[in-house]
C-alpha cells in the first residue's frame, strides 16, 4: 500500500506525458519495423535471388532483376511440375479425409456425453505429440504390405497420423463452442445424431472447417520425413523433398538461383492462404492449443 | 434421460468414432506396436520376414554407440536454447503487437509467413543467405565493417548448431507469438487500467500482472514447442545432412533404419526417442499441473 501511495504523489505536467507517449510510440514503431524486416526479408531475398541470372546472383543488389528465366525453366521441367501436382494431390486428399474423419469424431467427443470421452481425447492428444520417426519401421512394413511404396497415396495414408488427431482435437473445441440450445428442439423431436450434425451443425461450421482445413493443408504440404522415406523416384516426390534433394554439379556449385525460384513457387500458395485467411489460421491454432 | 436413451447415445457416439478409431489403429497403434516388436529382433529392412528374437541387445547397441549420445546432446542443446529464445522473443513481439497499432491484421499475417512456409524452403533460404562467399548476411556484415571476410556459417562445424537454432527461431517464433497473443487478449483490459490509474509503473504491471496471467498460455506453447523440437528432423537434415554436430535423435534413428537398413537396431533407437519425448511430456505436463495447483492454493 505504501508504495502505491508513493507513486501517486509524483505528479508531472501534462506536457511531460505527451512527450513521453510520443517517444514510446516512436520506439514501438521502430521495433515493429525491425520485426517485419526480420520476418519478411529472407523471403524477399529469396524472390530477389530467383530473378537474377549468372554473376548478378552473387551481387548484393536489393532490387529484383525481374528476369524470370528460372521460373520458365521450372514450368518446362516435367519432374518439378509433377512434384507440384503430387504435393497438391497429397495435401488436398489428406485435408479432405482428415476433415471428414475429424468432424465425425468431434461430434461424438464434443456433443455426446459418454463415459470414455475424456480418455479418448487424451489418447488422441498423445498420438498427435509422438515423434514420427517412432512409427517409421512399422509404417514401412504397412506401406509395403499394402503395395503403396513409392506412391503418393502412401503419403496420404501416413499423413493421417498427424492430421487426424489434429483436426479431431480442434474441431471438438469448435463444436463445443456452439450453444447446446441449437439442437434442443431437434433432440426433443427425436432427430438422429447424424441429422443434427448434417442439418444443424454443419451449415454453421464453415469457418471452423476452413480454419482446421487450412492448418491440416499446411501440415501436409510441408511434411518431409515420410515423404523422403516412402517415395523413391523423382516423379513421385512432393515439392519439399524435390527441393531438399536438388544438388548442383558438384557440392560447391549449388544452383541457388533455381532453388530460390522453386522455393518461391512452392511457398506462394501458402503465402496467399496466410494473407487471405490469417484470422482463420489464428483461430484454428489457438483453438487447438489454448482452450484445450 | 432414461437409461435406454443414454445407451442409445453411447452407441451413436461409438459409431461416430469408428472412422477415427480405424485410422488410428492402422497408422498409429499398429505401426507403433510393430516398431516396438522389431526393436527386439535382428531384422533387416530388405527382408523383414527373416528375423530372430535378440532380447534387449539392440537397445544396448544404441546406448553403447557414441554417436547416439552425440545425437542426444545435440537434441537437448537445440531444444533448450531454441525454445528459450523463442519464448522470450515471442513474448516481446506479442506484447508489441498487442499494443493498439494500425494494420494489426497485416502485421499478424506477415509474422505468420515464416511459420507457414516449408522447413525445407526456410533451410534453403538461410543456407543461401549464409553462404560464405555470396551470402547476403556476410555482405551486410562486411559492409558494416564488423568482419573483413565472409564467415562460412554452414560449413563450419562449430557454427552449424548456432545456424540451425537461428533458423528454427526464425521459423517458429510466430507460433509462440500467436499463442501468447491469444493469452494476452484473454486478460481483461480493466485490470491494466486500474493498475495504471493507481500509478503502478509499467515494468511492475508486466511482472506482477501480465506475466502471471500469461503463464498457462506460455506453458502450453512451451510444451508444444519442446515436443516439436525434440523430434526435429527436416531442418538439420536439409541444412547439414548427417553432420554429427547437428545430428538429432530422429536423424540418428532414421539413418540406422533406412540408410543402414538395420530394422532391429533402428527400431530400438526409435523406441529410445519415444521414451525421451514421453519423459519430456510427462515432466512438462506435470510442471504445468503443479503450477496450476499451487496457483489455486495461494489464491
Amino acid at each position: 500500500m505504501t508504495d502505491v501511495a508513493l507513486y501517486r504523489t509524483v505528479r508531472k505536467p501534462a506536457a511531460y506525458y505527451r512527450v513521453r507517449r510520443r517517444i514510446v510510440r516512436f520506439f514501438q514503431s521502430a521495433a515493429l519495423l525491425l520485426v517485419l524486416i526480420y520476418t519478411l526479408f529472407p523471403y524477399y531475398w529469396a524472390f530477389v535471388s530467383s530473378t537474377k541470372q549468372g554473376a548478378a546472383l552473387y551481387q548484393a543488389a536489393l532490387v529484383p532483376a525481374l528476369d524470370f528465366t528460372y521460373y520458365r525453366q521450372l514450368i518446362d521441367n516435367p519432374v518439378f511440375m509433377g512434384s507440384l501436382l503430387n504435393s497438391a494431390y497429397v495435401a488436398v486428399s489428406t485435408t479432405f479425409l482428415s476433415l471428414v474423419i475429424g468432424l465425425s469424431a468431434a461430434y461424438a467427443l464434443g456433443r455426446i456425453d459418454f463415459p470414455q470421452r475424456r480418455v479418448l481425447l487424451m489418447i488422441i492428444l498423445m498420438i498427435s505429440i509422438f515423434p514420427q520417426v517412432v512409427v517409421l519401421s512399422g509404417m514401412f512394413e504397412l506401406i509395403n504390405w499394402m503395395g503403396l511404396f513409392n506412391r503418393p497415396s502412401a503419403l496420404v495414408l501416413t499423413y493421417l497420423l498427424s492430421t487426424v488427431p489434429f483436426t479431431t482435437w480442434v474441431l471438438t473445441t469448435f463444436i463445443r463452442e456452439f450453444p447446446r440450445e441449437l439442437e434442443e428442439a431437434a433432440i426433443i423431436d427425436g432427430c438422429s445424431h447424424f441429422r443434427i450434425l448434417m442439418k444443424i451443425l454443419l451449415p454453421l461450421m464453415g469457418p471452423s472447417l476452413a480454419s482446421t482445413g487450412i492448418l491440416a493443408f499446411i501440415l501436409a504440404w510441408n511434411e518431409f520425413l515420410f515423404a523422403l522415406t516412402f517415395t523413391l523416384t523423382d516423379e513421385n516426390r512432393t515439392v519439399p523433398v524435390a527441393i531438399g534433394l536438388i544438388a548442383g554439379n558438384s557440392r560447391y556449385e549449388y544452383p541457388f538461383g533455381q532453388i530460390m525460384a522453386a522455393s518461391v513457387t512452392v511457398t506462394l500458395p501458402l503465402i496467399l492462404v496466410v494473407l487471405f485467411f490469417q484470422r482463420r489460421i489464428v483461430a484454428g491454432l489457438t483453438a487447438g492449443a489454448v482452450k484445450g | 434421460m432414461s437409461a435406454r436413451l443414454a445407451r442409445r447415445d453411447h452407441l451413436a457416439a461409438w459409431l461416430f468414432l469408428v472412422p477415427v478409431i480405424i485410422v488410428m489403429l492402422l497408422v498409429a497403434v499398429w505401426p507403433l506396436g510393430r516398431t516396438f516388436f522389431f526393436a527386439f529382433t535382428d531384422a533387416y529392412l530388405d527382408d523383414p520376414s527373416v528375423y530372430s528374437m535378440v532380447g534387449i541387445a539392440n537397445f544396448l547397441d544404441v546406448i553403447n554407440d557414441r554417436s547416439w549420445w552425440v545425437a542426444v546432446r545435440n537434441t537437448m542443446v537445440f531444444t533448450v536454447i531454441s525454445v528459450a529464445i523463442e519464448t522470450v522473443l515471442g513474448l516481446a513481439i506479442a506484447l508489441l503487437i498487442n499494443e493498439a497499432i494500425p494494420g494489426r491484421g497485416l502485421v499478424r499475417a506477415a509474422i505468420l509467413v515464416p511459420w507457414a512456409i516449408p522447413v525445407v524452403v526456410s533451410a534453403k533460404i538461410w543456407e543461401w543467405m549464409l553462404n560464405d562467399q555470396f551470402g547476403v548476411l556476410n555482405k551486410i556484415l562486411i559492409g558494416l565493417g564488423f568482419i573483413d571476410h565472409g564467415i562460412a556459417w554452414t560449413a563450419s562445424s562449430s557454427l552449424i548448431m548456432g545456424v540451425v537454432i537461428f533458423a528454427d527461431v526464425w521459423m517458429t517464433t510466430p507460433f509462440m507469438v500467436l499463442l501468447i497473443l491469444a493469452g494476452l487478449q484473454l486478460i481483461s483490459p480493466e485490470i491494466f487500467e486500474a493498475a495504471e490509474v493507481d500509478g503502478i509503473p509499467a515494468w511492475k504491471r508486466f511482472w506482477s500482472i501480465t506475466l502471471p496471467m500469461l503463464r498457462p498460455a506460455i506453458g502450453v506453447a512451451v510444451l508444444f514447442r519442446v515436443l516439436d523440437a525434440l523430434r526435429m528432423f527436416d531442418l538439420a537434415y536439409v541444412m547439414a545432412a548427417s553432420n554429427e554436430n547437428v545430428m538429432t535423435v530422429s536423424i540418428y534413428a532414421r539413418d540406422r533404419l533406412i540408410s543402414f537398413q538395420e530394422l532391429g537396431v533402428g527400431s530400438a533407437a526409435s523406441t529410445w526417442v519415444f521414451l525421451l519425448v514421453a519423459l519430456a511430456a510427462i515432466i512438462i505436463i506435470g510442471a504445468l499441473r503443479l503450477d496450476r495447483a499451487s496457483g489455486e492454493l495461494t489464491k
